[in-house]
């Protein structure tokens, strides 16, 4: 008999109720008096039913009895006007409903079986007078169409008996068997096959992009006839993976015109890289590039630091927070699956939105079908993602960064990244190095596999359009990888039970054994072994779902029972799939029949090479035209309050920083709490050491040259950790390039320039890069209100990241002004460089003199920094950046709490001499005592502006320009995002 | 200035507890390490298991974290696994003369148990740590005040801890307040950095809990639970403001927060350890005579 419950659970008096509603009404719904919450769980049997008796025990189990009440199966009393009830889709994961379910398996030691369970909602209860649309729209505020059901009833429709019991069950209507794919047909049906997928005979639909192209489709074509057989369905999903652009970086790694025959990737990024350790001979500081989950600098004699940064923009656009989740635990995995297993000890995120406070009418589909999702829905999402995924994780979040332009409202940008720590050694093994071994058994670990990110790796290999898939939507569950990662990590490992480990990523386990069984050689994997979420999944499907939490490992048979045992202990499922071979074959296997046997070198080196051919002209832009204001104080207010210089403090606070015990710079710095651009973190409690990280990304200096924008990203990304103390040769760099319409030979022509860039001020600075990622396809195209076409590329954006090694870290330098009387510098040149500067975007204009920088003076001046500050003359430092050096001398003096009086050379136009972006330069502060060794070091790199004190914050040239009591300045700085 | 240098480690031990999201079992240990008290990192399965024995132990550690996500309530998922599964051994553990010590998501599970404020002996549910006014987690730094003086706060005129929780706000009926005050059960309060009471302000009490309690103990006073987190900042360099202190220290401007007497705190140079180092110190102090 099957029978389904519902338990509603609300706080007698809820504490959140005040903050709720006040952001309720900040959302544009001005006249909601009050919103209340109500948790609800469905608890649904087949087998048995529970007895009232056991109803109320399990509703004491959820509750606490202090200060919440529960009902079985009956309403919720309440005064509101309409209840709004949020929950999942079918196969959504739920992981609150699954500890609900763990909570009444472990009190009645029982076991839900198949279709049965619990499932969770939220019941909120509105006291406002909408109408029905308004109703619907605030009902939209809540829930994501994507992955949530919403069900609405005015206080009327909810009398006595309240909401509906709903109970979900995943309905498949798969082909459960592989089947040929016929590829012997005309072009233009083939190029559609690659594009929306194979047509799925038994429901009449494409299943979705495979994203090939006509020449990977001939390739493919072609050898299959020279084996005289067609592909199946398995083959050519599986192809479609491994070669896709998220995996195999085409464009990085093919040719490009006729002087980068190696492609981009091999000349400019691995070139530098290469370059520098042939370099530093001894003295290298890497350890693992480019070719595990993560790269790998030394740490100290006995540890390594890893570090790596991914992107999750296409599944952040559709569901923000699922998205930012689900990448931030997918990057944890990159560390984890790094060498033999690295504990994630820093977590980092940025993230490129459009303006929140805007609300642009945009469309996926024709006649207003699918509207885009409203910036500050966006920002919200995975602001919360990013929160939940670290701080369920046990993984501080110190560093990170939020940048708004309005071309991200399609596309917007999220970057998640993880470092993580290991010992070189244990018991002899060197942990960094891996090898699957012929006869190792293939032992999938962690979650189980659903329908979730299916066509993930292919998708994000492809602009967003109404035709995305929506199964590639998934919502990570940080408890279970935090009892994967555990068991992994901090017992598996050091027992020796593995030869080698991967994450379960894009492509699933189409990609991570097929990338495994390079090491040995081979692979046979039985499909029919693998568990599953739910019954009546297609072969194909379970080979390439992305279905997260899991890991990919290789056991030696000998190892296999103690191995299953440790797993069994600590609740972490594994299971056996299949065998690493030396066959030289990628097989797998479906009911005793093989439905996938492909030459591992064809899956891998098959791929039809490309040439790209690349153009590039540089844009002329007119130059503003306003005059200087004689008074710069209403400027300074202005700029300090723009989004991408302000405080975005709310992030941070939401962020656990502190876990693992480690922190000594933390995101925000001094009295006034001011965000820095870099922080540091003690990996290893035991030692003095930390690891820094910054980065620097310009986009906007994009629209003038890419090259100057790369130069700036990395000269940002270095001068941040030169700033709190760590040495230029302890720095390595990550570059995560995100480009837009990369078939088109102008943005080709756009990145070749940021590439080499890359390559020219990595060597000139002796900082390897030691991972990357890209996103070649940063492009909304749908439709406006009026169903015109519309098209928005994002600009391109590299970000550049960077980690390094601080020998000390309590000689680690904050931004804070410390004490009265303080001397403060500019170290650097300032030039009128206002190209792209956010100055020019306040005064509507991009301009064209984009910051230049001269990295072997740069090089020379880090090196009279890095001495000043070993020699601990330095109080306060502080890289200019966004907004120019006045913003830089603002944000120092708010972060202390103390005013400035400045004076400011006459030579440039005022406010191009305070606001211009040049690169390579420090506001720092100086004990006077120090004033004189400081001079001494830095000669004439330091130029004196002025003193630390006061109440006002002033600037004076021949006369007063900005004169602002220091409260005002810090309230410029705090206010925009108050309310988030 | 040198990492603290090690005290001899006392014979007792302790159990710190770990699995389904629990996280700051590593530097609980640290702590406890560098305050001279050896322990063991154990998996509540093992526990449930026999495969470890909780009478081994004289003190038991539920540290930070996010046991189950904090779904259905943050600590209640496992409290309920620790009831379902090993109550007799807890209570046995008790009734001998062993300290238990929550904190932040420890403090909750202890709530939840009842096994504060236990009134009694009788453990039952009466407080609990619900979700912060604000409704979402709050990381920062807080300045915390004996409120009571015992074994647990000895010598501390004040901590300065960082905090990472969604569900900090200490609640109670007026009547259950009532007696945890007259027992003297308040541990810890949230203040301002001059000592001042909080007042309930943000962000001094970070969370809206009543009459600012940070920590309350049982009422025999063995069981403590502690929502902030001193385990974090166990070095001088991991306070919020140690840059700043250190150019005062730099000066002899200074306004440290540092106890005069701990190693390293000599005129003109820099503390090695935090204030909160003296909490730990307390802790084992129960077990051994040490100075």
């Amino acid at each position: 008999m099957a029978s389904a419950h519902r338990l509603e659970v609300q706080y007698k008096q809820d504490p959140r109720l005040k903050s709720r509603t006040a952001r309720i009404r900040s959302l544009g719904f001005p006249s909601v008096q009050e919103v209340q919450l109500i948790d609800v769980y469905t608890i649904s049997t087949a087998a048995k039913d529970f007895s009232p008796a056991e109803l109320q025990k399990i509703g004491e189990q959820l509750v606490n009895p202090v200060v919440q009440g529960f009902t079985v199966d009956a309403a919720t009393k309440g005064e509101f006007d309409f209840a709004i009830e949020v929950g999942f889709l079918p196969g959504v994961t739920d992981n609150a409903g699954s500890t609900a379910r763990q909570t009444i398996e472990d009190f009645f030691k029982m076991r839900f079986r198949e279709g049965e369970g619990v499932h969770t909602s939220q019941l909120y209860f509105v006291k406002a007078k909408l109408s029905a649309t308004e109703m619907q729209k605030l009902a939209s505020k809540l829930a994501n169409p994507l992955v949530n059901r919403v069900h609405i009833k005015t206080r009327q429709e909810y009398g006595a008996k309240g909401m509906d019991v709903v109970v979900l069950r995943v309905h498949l209507d798969e082909l459960l068997e592989a089947e040929p794919v016929n590829l012997d047909i005309e072009d233009a049906e083939l190029a559609k096959l690659g594009k929306e997928g194979i047509l799925d005979k038994k429901i009449g639909t494409r299943r979705g992009p495979l994203a090939l192209d006509l020449p990977q489709l001939h390739a493919i074509r072609e050898h299959f006839k020279k084996r005289g057989r067609k592909p199946t369905d398995l083959e050519l999903e599986s192809l479609a993976q491994t070669w896709s652009e998220h995996c195999k970086h085409t464009i990085f790694a093919s040719a490009m015109d006729d002087d980068v025959p190696q492609g981009l990737y091999k000349t400019y990024i691995q070139g530098a890289t290469n370059c520098i350790r042939k370099q530093r001979g001894k003295d290298d500081l890497c350890v693992s590039v480019f070719s595990d989950n993560s790269g790998a600098i030394v740490f100290d004699s006995e540890n390594l630091v890893t570090h790596k940064v991914e992107t999750h923009n296409s599944p952040s656009a559709l569901d923000p927070f699922g998205g930012a989740l689900t990448g931030i635990v997918g990057v944890n995995r990159d560390t984890i699956g790094f060498g033999l297993g690295a504990k994630p000890c820093i977590n980092y995120y940025g993230y490129c939105v459009a303006d929140p406070e805007t609300e642009p009418k945009l469309y996926r589909g024709k006649g207003r079908a699918n509207p885009l999702l409203p910036p500050r829905q966006i920002l919200d999402g995975v602001v919360r993602g990013v929160a939940v995924g670290g701080n369920c994780s046990g993984i501080p979040t110190p560093q990170g960064w939020c940048y708004f332009d309005a071309r991200y409202v399609g596309k917007p940008l999220i970057f998640v990244g993880t470092v993580g720590v290991m010992p070189l050694e244990k018991n002899g093994r060197k942990l960094y190095l891996k090898k699957a071994q012929p006869g190792d058994l293939i032992v999938m670990v962690g979650g189980r596999v659903g329908k979730d990110g299916i066509h993930g790796a292919t998708f994000s290999s492809e602009a967003l359009d109404s035709g995305s898939p929506v199964t590639a939507v998934q919502i990570g569950d940080p408890i279970t990888q935090k009892k994967l990662s555990d068991a992994i990590v901090k017992e598996a490992r050091d027992l020796g039970l593995y030869t080698s480990m991967t994450d379960n990523g894009a492509g699933g386990l189409s990609c991570s054994v097929a990338e495994m069984a390079k090491e040995s050689n081979g692979c046979h994997v039985q499909l029919d072994k693998v568990p599953l979420k739910y019954p009546g999944m297609a072969p194909w499907e379970i080979w390439v779902s992305e279905s997260q939490e899991r890991m990919t490992l290789a056991v030696p048979p000998a190892k296999l029972d103690e191995f299953m045992e440790l797993m069994g202990r600590r609740e972490v499922e594994a299971t056996v799939i299949g065998k690493f071979t030396n066959s030289g074959k990628c097989v797998a296997e479906w009911k005793c029949k093989a439905v996938m046997d492909v030459d591992l070198k064809f899956l891998h080196d098959g791929l039809p090479k490309k040439h790209l051919k690349s153009s590039y002209s540089q844009k002329k832009f007119p130059e503003p035209s306003q005059a200087c204001p004689s008074d710069l104080s209403p400027t300074m207010l202005d700029m300090l309050k723009r989004k991408n210089i302000c405080s975005k403090e709310f992030i941070t606070t939401q962020y656990d920083y502190v876990v693992q015990g480690g922190h000594v710079l933390g995101p925000l710095q001094g009295k006034g709490q001011v965000q820095s651009i870099a922080s540091l973190t003690k990996v290893v409690l035991s030692s003095r050491k930390g690891v820094g990280l910054s980065q620097g990304t310009y986009p906007l200096y994009s629209d003038i040259d890419t090259y100057c924008m790369a130069a700036a990203g990395i000269d940002t990304a270095i001068r941040g950790l030169i700033a709190i103390g760590v040495p230029l040769d302890k720095i390595a760099l990550l570059d995560n390039f995100c480009w837009c319409s990369s078939d088109e030979p102008e943005r080709l022509g756009q990145l070749k320039r940021a590439a080499k860039a890359c390559y020219d001020y990595a060597t000139a600075f002796g900082t390897p890069f030691i991972s990357g990622k890209d996103s070649m396809f940063n492009d909304f195209v749908g439709f406006d209100e009026k169903d015109k076409r519309v098209k928005i590329s994002v600009p391109p954006t590299l970000l550049i990241s960077s980690i390094g090694i601080h020998p000390e870290a309590e000689k680690a330098v904050s931004m804070d002004a410390k004490c009265e009387g303080d001397l403060i510098y500019v170290v650097g040149e300032t030039r009128e460089e206002l190209g792209g500067s956010e100055y020019f975007a306040y005064l509507g204009h991009v301009g064209n003199r984009v910051p230049k920088l001269d990295a072997a003076g740069a090089k020379a001046r880090y090196a009279k920094v890095e001495k000043a500050i070993a020699g601990e003359l330095v109080a306060s430092a502080y890289p200019v950046n966004y907004g120019g050096l006045g913003v830089a001398l603002a944000k120092v003096a708010v972060a202390g709490r103390l005013g400035m009086s400045l004076t400011i050379p006459q030579a440039m136009r005022p406010d191009y001499y305070l606001f211009s972006e040049s690169q390579g330069r420090f506001v720092v502060t100086i004990c006077p005592a120090n004033g004189e060794k400081f001079e001494k070091i830095l000669g004439a790199d330091a130029k004196l502006l002025g003193t630390v004190g006061g109440q006002n914050f002033t600037v004076k040239a021949d006369k007063t320009l900005v004169n602002l009591p220091m409260a005002q300045l810090e309230e410029a700085y705090k206010s925009p995002f108050r309310g988030y | 200035m040198n990492v603290a240098k090690r005290a001899q480690p006392i014979s007792e031990k302790a159990l710190i507890m770990s699995g389904y999201g629990i996280n700051s079992e590593m530097e609980t240990q640290e702590a406890l390490r560098r305050a001279g008290m050896a322990s063991e990192i154990v998996h509540i399965n093992d526990l449930i298991a026999g495969r470890k024995k909780l009478s081994a132990y004289r003190l038991l550690v539920f540290p930070g974290g996010f046991s189950y996500g904090d779904d259905t309530g943050a600590g209640n998922a496992y409290a309920n696994r620790v009831r379902n599964n090993l109550w007799d051994e807890l209570l046995e553990f008790l009734d001998n003369d062993n300290l238990v010590l929550g904190i932040c998501n420890g403090f909750q599970i202890l709530a939840n148990l009842g096994l504060v404020p236990a009134f009694g002996r009788k453990y039952a549910r009466e407080i609990a740590l619900m979700p912060n006014r604000s409704g979402v987690l709050e990381c920062s730094f807080v300045t915390l005040k004996p409120a009571v003086s015992n074994h647990w706060t000895k010598g501390i005129e004040r901590i300065c801890c960082p905090i990472a929780h969604g569900e900090g706000n200490f609640q109670c009926a007026p009547e259950v307040l009532k007696r945890i005050k007259e027992k003297n059960m308040i541990c810890f309060k949230y203040v301002r950095e001059d000592l001042s009471p909080a007042k309930g302000e943000f962000p001094f009490n970070p969370n809206g809990a009543l009459e600012d309690i940070a920590g309350i103990t049982s009422e025999d006073g063995k069981v403590l639970g502690l929502m902030p987190h001193p385990e974090r900042a166990m070095e001088f360099t991991g306070l919020y403001d140690w840059p700043l202190q250190k150019e005062l220290l730099k000066r002899g401007l200074s306004e440290a927060p540092v106890r005069p007497g701990l190693p390293g705190c000599r005129p003109g140079t820099l503390p090695s350890e935090s204030l909160n180092m003296q909490f730990f110190r307390n802790v084992v102090g129960y077990f051994g005579k040490r100075d």
